[in-house]
């Protein structure tokens, strides 16, 4: 089980450094699609006893995380008429430095803190770090509204798998009131991309420098 | 089951005004919701419930000190409302009405969760709410802001959800069943694994922390409150910041039970002092008296973390400071909705001698700003001078100097950009839009009423207050 999970988990880092280095919006939206995927197959590995609630929350993830956000993103990008490149604020190079560094970051602090037995050969907590780092590059380093909802993306998934861990501890309902949270909040992102693209006739944040000091 | 009316009733409104036929009859459904919560929340405040040992939900203490504050807060604006929708009849206020109902519902819940994961679920919640009150206006300006808020804001509450996982696997670690709720998370005390706790802290710190909006979190603020509605501003200012604090008063609740209760105080008032100096330099320098009303926030969200750091007499200061600060920071943002619509426009640079256009709304705006300055005998003059009090008792000198020095120059900063406003000549612009928007009665009571409330808070605070403010107090430190 514990390595199956570790190669869905190293699968999850790989993509990290893929969208990283990715220089169109396309790409980045696929990498975000595989990881959700691949993180709503998880519970399934973590948890043996299978419940019909934690079946109903994975299942759910993979219908939203792996189809329902990339077609909206698609979409989005679709209606809006972007084009396609990535326009890095920091530059692929140094973001995927920046994201491999993490990696080995996440991988001395998760040494550094103390797991469960159980928990000790797994790479839920570094997976969870570099997939948070990665977020924080894309949110900060991209300067397309698209990208940054990608990486804001890759940042809850980072947190989801950390919340793997706390699997069979908290109540479901909770991880369900999670996931209906995040889902609406990807849709009120959405709506704003959309508005943004109406107003400004650009999805470039740069653009957005009305409101300064 | 009254306190759970609490949430029910409003979420019920918004499900009733989305369905709602008319735009012209849509807004009374504001004070009506309002009005039963305040009848709900009074009541509860003077016959607290029994709370059910492993309830997630529960009119407990901290919430009994806090809530009815917003509560009322609710009522005022939503008598606003009424008028200032209608002022806007030219848009449809179907989403407004519905969104602004969800929002008093989510934060009910959101300040009686006794469960780290609800608690999350219902400030997540609240923030999305409030994403079509902030764009309102429609202007491409209001979606910038709009962004501003949803990308800070959503990082925040990620980051909150990470540190409540955190303080999940250090009861784990500890031996603990890794049950969220803040009383069993209490129970297991220094039996929580301590690396993970304080992680924990860190992240939840600065997740709330975001959504208060403290220093150097607080970039969002100042596009929200600019671009917003007046009535937005106030549940802002006064509602949604004071959820996120009473986040902040369980959590730090848990650390300080995990031992290390030391820790979080020197950062809570490291990162409260910080804020304050952040605004005070920001007020010296805006000219936008909308933004001037967001940087004062962020001060008043630096005096509260300072008061939640300096013990038990500093929480019981931060509980009366919440009261006036809602309650004050509402008056200044209806009436500084009212100067703004009858200029046209928010920055010193063009708008002067509102006093003349507006004079109802101005006498308003200045009486607000001495209020929230903390000049007697308003409320803020009493919990701020606690606080000071509280500072000097836990041996903090320098905290408070640096406290007091930083409330003069936001007074400097304040009166500064306010008389420039209200004083002086008219320009051209603000006399033709001030005929087009005059000051009605209805739009000039409720900041006024919101004033009144809170000089009666400084000169005569109710005992049930202060009772329900102990009360709290005893919750947050069981062991003093």
């Amino acid at each position: 089980m514990i390595t199956a999970l570790n190669l869905l988990i190293g699968l999850t880092m790989g993509l990290n450094l893929l969208a990283l280095g990715s220089s169109r919006v396309p790409s980045l939206i696929m990498a975000v699609s595989v990881q959700g995927m691949a993180l709503g197959v998880m519970p399934f590995l973590v948890e043996p006893h299978l419940e019909w609630m934690v079946a109903l929350v994975a299942v759910g993830t993979i219908a939203m995380k792996g189809f329902v956000i990339p077609a909206l993103l698609r979409r989005a990008m679709r209606t809006a008429n972007v084009d396609r490149e990535v326009e890095p604020a920091i530059g692929f190079v140094p973001s995927l430095l920046l994201g491999a560094g993490g990696t080995i970051a996440a991988v001395a602090l998760a040494h550094a803190l103390p797991l469960l037995p159980e928990h000790s050969g797994s790479l839920l907590v570094p997976g969870a770090g570099a997939s948070v780092l990665t977020g924080f590059v894309l949110l900060i380093g991209r300067s397309k509204a698209i990208s940054q909802v990608c990486g804001y993306l890759i940042l809850e998934n980072g947190i989801y798998l950390f919340g793997l861990l706390l699997i069979r501890a908290t109540p479901m309902l909770v991880e369900a009131g999670i996931l209906l949270d995040i889902t609406v909040g990807i849709f009120v992102i959405g709506i704003i991309v959309d508005r943004i693209q109406r107003a400004f006739d650009s999805l470039d944040t740069r653009k957005l420098t009305v409101l300064r000091e | 089951m009254k306190e759970l009316l609490l949430i029910i009733v409003p979420l019920a409104g918004a499900a009733l005004a989305a369905a709602w036929p008319s735009d012209r009859t849509r807004p009374w459904l504001l004070p009506g919701v309002g009005g039963v919560h305040v009848l709900l929340s009074f009541w509860l405040l003077f016959h607290p419930p029994a709370i059910a040992p492993g309830a997630w939900f529960g009119f407990d203490p901290l919430a009994r000190a806090v809530l009815p504050a917003v509560s009322l807060l609710f009522l005022v604006c939503s008598a606003y409302s009424v008028p200032y929708l209608r002022l806007r009849a030219e848009r449809s206020n179907r989403v407004f009405v519905a969104s602004l109902l969800a929002v008093l519902g989510l934060l009910s819940a959101g300040h009686q969760a006794r469960h780290l994961g609800f608690l999350w679920i219902a400030t997540e919640a609240v923030t999305l709410a409030c994403v079509p009150l902030l764009h309102f206006n429609g202007t491409a300006r209001a979606f910038e802001a709009t962004w501003k808020y949803l990308l800070v804001g959503g990082t925040g509450i990620a980051l909150s959800l990470l540190g409540s996982f955190c303080l999940g696997y250090a009861s784990l670690r500890g031996g603990g069943s890794g049950d969220l709720t803040f009383a069993s998370l209490i129970g297991q005390g220094v039996g929580l694994s301590r690396p993970w706790t304080l992680a924990a802290w860190v992240l939840l710190l600065a997740g709330y922390g975001t959504k208060m909006g403290l220093a150097p979190m607080h970039t969002w603020k100042p596009d929200a409150y600019g671009e917003a509605p007046g009535i937005v501003g106030a549940m802002l200012a006064g509602g949604v910041t004071t959820v996120a604090f009473t986040a902040v008063l369980r959590v730090r609740a848990v650390v300080a039970a995990a031992g290390a209760g030391a820790i979080a105080d020197r950062t809570l008032l490291a990162i409260g002092l910080f804020s304050m100096v952040v605004a005070a330099v920001f007020l010296l320098g805006t000219r936008d008296f909308k933004r001037m009303l967001a940087y004062s926030s962020v001060e008043h969200m630096g005096i509260l973390a300072i008061g939640a750091a300096l013990g038990p007499a500093g929480a019981f200061a931060a509980l009366f400071h919440v009261w006036s600060n809602s309650l004050t920071k509402g008056s200044l943002f209806l009436s500084a909705g009212n100067v703004r619509r009858a200029a046209g426009a928010r920055s010193a640079d063009e708008v002067a001698g509102m006093m003349q256009v507006t004079p109802r709304s101005a006498a308003l705006f200045v009486t607000g700003m001495f209020a929230v300055t903390a000049c007697p005998p308003f409320g803020p003059f009493f919990s701020e001078l606690r606080v000071v009090q509280a500072a000097f008792e836990a041996h903090r000198p320098g905290a408070a100097i640096l406290f007091l020095g930083c409330l003069l120059f936001a007074f400097f900063g304040l009166t500064r950009l306010v008389f420039a406003i209200v004083d002086g000549r008219p320009r051209v612009a603000s006399r033709a839009a001030g005929r087009r928007f005059p000051e009605t009665l209805q739009v000039v009571i409720p900041p006024a009423l919101l004033l009144l409330l809170s000089l009666w808070l400084g000169l005569a605070t109710p005992a049930v207050l202060q009772n329900a403010w102990s009360g709290a107090v005893a919750q947050l430190f069981p062991s003093s």
